[in-house]
């Protein structure tokens, strides 16, 4: 990742809207050729935070700069952005292709050229023969793509994307964030994108930021924030996590302070196994049992709260797993995998 | 209870007699007396009236329809059509704005507000206003006097010298006829117009800034083609309205003919039913015809 210029800079950049701060003293470089998550709750400010990048709002204070460009004043369309919204916002009265084209036609692309770059954009997002389609007529998924050709074929420096699976099934949410990812790695151009679903923000993103109420709450690549999060926040919206605090973790760990582990790094073992000398450990009772396919959730009740702790289904069956409920048992966890976080 | 229960129960998995039990009244109402007076009025029309007897005969003829082309019947036609669409054409450069700020900006109270205004003239009587129109507009009325004090006399002055459109004064012009069949149907070209650009989404708007329009060229190439089916909405209520009017030209101008007063001088005092049925068909006709070309100019493909 080149250290120049970013792409993006945010420099404690706040939009208020009356009383309310949806963006609250943001700080956030997105380096060149990145695809960069924007994750976190609804109201948290991530959208807010894109249409300061696009240019549909200015910030209350603060400075957004594109390339080193600082952006106080520039409107929308002389911005080297392209947007994918959320409700895809085709023009309902044009065709595929002209909605493609729209760009192109502000340039004034000659025809003959246009045409043969919308059709290329189409195909690239495997819509070929689509041109004089109306948006009415098209799937949500189809529409999906429509809007990213839509966008690309300006060739902007940097592509924004609100929550542009959201309205999609499952499966084809799926398969749209292969076929994103793979045509961000074909055109090299900086992606922003902003998720609600923490998943979708860890498979897909080289690097994420996590808001909350206006803030950013931590940044890094997704292993760092999955592995490490660094506020309860995080720990808590990225994944599920157990928070050990207080006296719990004052016996456990032999601190005070606030811990989190992952629920899944967590073994459940017979009463009065070994505990190795690298790791923490707690006794309990399986509380509840959640049979979930792949896996199974376990709910154990510890002296001053209860620990979830997941566990792979290799040789157990679902009876097995539900048999378990009201059993004593030792949890095991490395002390590697217990972070201590702020509040 | 038991009874509305089981009422309801039997019509809710016979959805076919809900639909005759709510349709019946409406499409009776619509072949009887609608449909029916409309197609009687047609048939009418191609009667004609015996100059010599001065009775109507009751037998399939033209004559009727060649006499709309006589000078003076053509003119009438004419006049109307013209002032139908200058009324028209006003109206949509008074009402876009205003129903743009309605529909786009205008939030809470201000909306509601807004929304009374434009149809709080339509709640007192249309004869009441357009009467209270003559007085503004006479040569001693408020107009004359507001002008005269901004020292604008002279504009006045020069506007009523105009031919055609000018005259002795305000409210004895096609101007000040104009200005009144403005005022009285522009609640039906903002209303239609802000109902179809309130369903332009703000995100279509913010697409075309973002892929690099300025906003005139998202206004031409987004906002209008979308708004467009409400303005052709409101220019049929304005068009038509005004086509068939024939209290404004009785009451304001120069008294001079236009086809709603035509058609009620010819079946009152004329008795010649057969030539007012004609007229009456011509406004009929100019819609049908200015729909069409409506919709050749794809007014209607966003809906």
């Amino acid at each position: 990742m080149s250290q120049s210029v970013p792409a993006i800079r945010l420099k404690e950049v706040s939009r208020h809207f009356g009383a309310v701060k949806a963006v609250d003293g943001v700080n956030l470089d997105v380096q060149d050729g990145e695809f960069f998550s924007m994750l976190g709750p609804s109201g948290s400010g991530k959208t807010t935070c894109l249409r300061l990048i696009a240019g549909f709002e200015q910030p209350t204070t603060g400075s957004v700069q594109l390339y080193g460009a600082e952006m106080a004043g520039v409107p929308p369309y002389e911005r080297d952005v392209n947007t994918v919204f959320q409700d895809y916002a085709l023009f309902p009265h044009m065709t595929v292709g002209q909605n493609v084209a729209y760009g192109l036609m502000i340039k004034k692309v000659a025809k003959t050229e246009r045409d043969r770059r919308v059709a290329d954009m189409l195909d690239m997002v495997q819509l070929g023969g689509f041109q004089n389609r109306k948006p009415s007529q098209l799937s949500g998924g189809q529409r999906q793509r429509v809007a990213l050709a839509r966008a690309l074929i300006n060739q902007p420096r940097v592509l924004l994307l609100d929550e542009p699976l959201g309205a999609l099934d499952l499966k084809l949410r799926q398969q749209m964030q292969i076929e994103l990812k793979t045509i961000q790695k074909q055109v090299g151009i900086t992606f922003i994108f902003v998720t609600h679903d923490q998943e979708e923000a860890l498979t897909m993103s080289d690097r994420l930021a996590v808001f909350n109420q206006g803030k950013i709450e931590q940044v890094g690549s997704p292993a760092e924030v999955y592995e490490h999060p660094s506020t309860r926040f995080v720990a808590g919206f990225v994944g599920t996590s157990n928070l050990i605090e207080h006296e719990t973790a004052k016996r456990i760990v032999g601190e005070p302070g606030t811990y989190s582990v992952r629920p899944e790094k967590i073994r459940l073992c017979p009463p009065d196994s070994p505990i190795p000398n690298d790791s923490f450990a707690a006794d309990g009772t399986i509380q509840d049992v959640v049979y979930l396919g792949v896996n199974t959730r376990y709910v154990v009740q510890i002296a001053g709260g209860e620990l979830t702790v997941v566990e792979q289904n290799l040789d157990s069956t679902s009876m097995d797993a539900l048999a378990a409920r009201g059993r004593p048992v030792r949890l095991i966890w490395q002390k590697a995998h217990m972070r201590s976080i702020s509040d | 209870m038991v009874a509305t229960r089981r009422i309801a129960n039997f019509l809710y998995v016979r959805p076919w007699l809900t639909l005759i039990l709510m349709l019946t009244l409406p499409l009776l109402w619509l072949g009887v007396f609608y449909l029916g007076s409309l197609s009687a009025l047609l048939v009418q029309s191609f009667f004609y009236l015996d100059s010599f007897s001065g009775t109507i005969v009751r037998q399939f003829s033209w004559r009727t329809y060649g006499d709309l082309f006589t000078p003076s019947n053509l003119d009438v036609v004419l006049r109307t059509a013209g002032m139908a669409a200058a009324v028209t054409i006003g109206s949509v450069f008074i009402a876009f704005p205003l129903a743009y700020y309605m529909a786009r900006y205008a939030t809470g109270r201000t909306r509601g507000l807004l929304y009374l205004g434009v149809t709080l003239p339509l709640w007192s009587s249309y004869l009441v206003r357009v009467y209270s129109w003559k007085l503004i507009l006479a040569k001693e009325g408020l107009l004359t006097w507001v002008i005269s004090r901004l020292g604008l006399s002279g504009v006045l002055d020069g506007l009523l010298s105009l031919p055609v459109i000018g005259g002795p004064s305000l409210s004895f012009s096609y101007f000040g006829m104009f200005l009144v069949f403005m005022y009285v149907w522009l609640p039906y070209m903002i209303l239609p117009i802000s109902a179809a650009l309130e369903r332009v989404p703000r995100s279509v708007i913010d697409a075309s800034a973002d892929l690099g329009a300025r906003p005139g060229y998202t206004f031409r190439t987004v906002i209008l083609p979308l708004a467009f089916p409400g303005v052709v909405a409101g220019s049929i209520f304005t068009f038509s309205l005004t086509l068939g009017d024939y209290i404004i030209p009785k009451v304001v101008g120069d008294s001079s003919y236009f086809i709603g007063s035509v058609v009620l001088t010819q079946q009152g005092t004329a008795g010649n039913i057969p030539l007012a049925a004609a007229f009456t068909v011509v406004p009929i006709a100019i819609m049908g015809v200015y729909l069409l070309m409506a919709r050749r100019m794809g007014a209607f493909d966003a809906l």
